[in-house]
């Protein structure tokens, strides 16, 4: 608790986008990436990226969910007691995913059927909790805000980036559009990439790509 | 020769530190201890320990153990060819048959597989291994004989780089690499690698009357799951009226059959072992034991019974499929293989028992020793390390402090 006053005094002139603020944004981006850094909310990495579109649908609903159960946990974060905080924070990621399942449900029903399960299971996806935990709880409202965009953000990243090798790769498309039949080539899907094994590979590819790029190391 | 060496040692100053291609140095050293041997070892005088073996003999020791399942291979290519369109042919226009289909294969691993570790190399600034020596020739063993050269390209690539380089490079790897880019293909491309795809057929040619592609475990398999049948009847009635007695247990053993171009032949194979064995270079112990592993479980299914598939003589299994090929050459890969001799046992002998398994329990594969090679590879340091922690404990006991 100490920290946290001490944390709350210096905030008080602190500029909306300031450096520290900027970091909430980026670091989830690339240096302390949830898929593949933190390693977390990878099955649902694998399951939604066969194609783009559902991927994209995802990454939008997970990052509404972590930003609005980021905000209300960081509002009432002094009026939770502690040792019931998990069923609290559960109970607000719940309101939220439903919200969000029932706007898919109404407004992109065929993709909502295409992600069955995984929005619902958004409830248990380790980027939410632990988001929660690590950040809503200590933070107020506007940083837990950044930090739940930052991190909806870099998983949106990951998924995207891991849904275009595996749709292009599998079965020759870009968002559904056929690319190799629109310029007139035949194009033989590659089965493995629409197996999850695929995407483990895919995101052990990334992962590979990414650490050479920023020289990260395990510790 | 001389001349080669001379252009070598003109060229040489360009790769070395300060030269313009000083960054292509140790793709221009790959070639020059290809082809000479390097002016570095040691000298005649002082005492050091003094081998004729190293990596690259050994792997050479290898190919040439491959050598008679290669040679086979070929000519069973073109044999099949002419079983299946019902010709008659003479040796040589099926070798020629068999070297058409074959050749292009070994040439397109080779070169993706090594333009890869060059690449490697380079960026690495560490000298090219020989590690893709025997996985180059392995490669092309285990494919369908017309198999699409871009998908053998592919697969090579793959297993390269995911399967090798991603773990650090040769040496370093847990699965088998030639296993791995097989893998690649059977789920990236099953088209082509699975079902009846193991003879080469043109485009438009016709098939003999009463022909059929079906591998001998697709025929016992399909034995297993109509009622009443008899596993060993199907087979030995298999090929009746173009081909006879194609699936007789004698002509499984000799490998007069489709299958991929290297594993059909279980005596070429036993050859081969032969070859490793006798020069030291593979574990006898893993190859016993995954045959005895095979054996075992096939006895045991056999008492335990079900359906015909399952009542099939334990000894088809050893014959079947590339049950020998894989024990040869695959398990013994000595660095995705067990390393303690205990483990060894154990590592062969589980590979046996899961084959079996595989093929008899999971109608998805027919075939069951690529994934239980590449599943026991993933083992292979845990039960290592159980032997290890096992031999602590009983030498603590002794111990007296």
């Amino acid at each position: 608790m100490s920290t946290e006053v001490a944390e709350v005094e210096v905030k008080k002139s602190e500029p909306l986008f300031s450096k520290r603020n900027k970091k909430l944004i980026s670091n989830p981006l690339d240096i302390d990436n949830p898929i593949t850094v933190q390693v977390l909310g990878i099955c649902s990495a694998l399951a939604v990226t066969t194609q783009m579109k559902p991927a994209l649908v995802m990454t939008l609903a997970l990052s509404v969910v972590t930003i609005s159960s980021n905000v209300l946990i960081s509002a009432m974060r002094n009026a939770i007691p502690s040792r019931i905080r998990i069923i609290v924070q559960l109970a607000v990621v719940s309101l939220s995913v439903i919200l969000v399942d029932q706007v898919l449900k109404a407004y992109v029903y065929e993709v909502s059927k295409q992600l069955s399960v995984f929005v619902g299971l958004i409830i248990t996806n380790c980027i939410v909790m632990g988001r929660l935990e690590a950040f809503a709880m200590g933070n107020k409202p506007w940083p837990s805000f950044l930090d739940g965009l930052g991190n909806g953000l870099g998983y949106g990243l990951i998924l995207m980036v891991v849904a275009f090798f595996r749709e292009f790769l599998g079965s020759g498309a870009i968002f559904g559009f056929k690319v190799f039949e629109a310029i007139g080539l035949h194009y033989q899907g590659n089965g493995l990439m629409l197996l999850p094994a695929g995407a483990c590979v895919v995101v052990g590819v990334v992962i590979w790509v990414q650490r050479s790029l920023n020289g990260y190391r395990e510790h | 020769m001389k001349f080669l060496r001379n252009q070598l040692d003109k060229a040489k100053h360009n790769f070395e530190k300060g030269g313009k291609w000083e960054k292509f140095y140790y793709a221009f050293e790959a070639i020059d201890t290809f082809l000479f041997a390097p002016n570095t070892t040691n000298g005649l005088r002082g005492a050091q320990v003094r081998d004729a073996v190293d990596l690259k003999r050994l792997m050479m020791t290898v190919i040439i153990a491959m050598v008679p399942c290669l040679l086979f291979g070929i000519y069973n290519v073109g044999h099949q060819h002419f079983l299946a369109l019902g010709q008659e042919a003479v040796l040589s226009e099926k070798i020629m048959i068999g070297l058409i289909q074959v050749v292009p294969i070994i040439i397109v691993s080779y070169a993706t597989g090594l333009g890869v570790e060059f690449i490697f190399s380079i960026i690495r600034r560490h000298p090219v291994n020989e590690g893709f020596l025997v996985s180059g020739m392995l490669i092309p063993l285990v494919m369908p004989p017309d198999i699409p050269l871009w998908q053998v390209a592919v697969a090579t690539i793959f297993a390269v780089i995911i399967g090798k380089e991603a773990f650090g490079g040769t040496g370093m790897n847990i699965l088998n690499v030639a296993l791995t880019a097989r893998a690649f293909l059977y789920f990236a491309y099953p088209v082509n690698i699975a079902g009846e795809v193991w003879t080469y057929l043109p485009d438009k040619a016709q098939a003999v009357a009463g022909y059929s592609g079906a591998t001998p475990l697709a025929v016992a398999a399909q034995a297993g799951s109509t009622s009443g049948a008899n596993a060993v009847e199907a087979l030995n009635s298999f090929g009746a009226g173009w081909a006879d007695n194609l699936y007789s247990f004698w002509n499984l053993f000799v490998g007069f059959i489709p299958g991929c171009i290297g594993e059909t032949s279980t005596l070429m194979c036993l050859i081969g072992g032969l070859i490793l064995i006798v020069t030291g270079t593979g574990s006898w112990k893993i190859i016993v034991s995954v045959f005895a592993g095979a054996f075992g479980m096939g006895l045991f299914i056999n008492a335990i019974g079900g359906n015909p598939f399952v009542e099939l003589p334990a000894q088809y299994h050893l014959v079947m499929g590339g049950l020998a090929f894989g024990a040869v050459f695959m398990a013994t890969d000595p660095v995705t293989a067990t390393q303690t001799e205990t483990g060894k046992w154990v590592y062969g002998f589980l590979i046996g028992i899961l084959t079996v398994l595989i093929r008899v329990f999971n109608p998805a594969y027919p075939e069951g020793i690529m994934l239980a090679i590449l599943l026991m590879n993933v083992f292979a340091p845990l039960i290592d390390y159980f032997v290890v922690s096992a031999n602590k404990k009983r030498r603590l006991k002794r111990a007296t402090v």
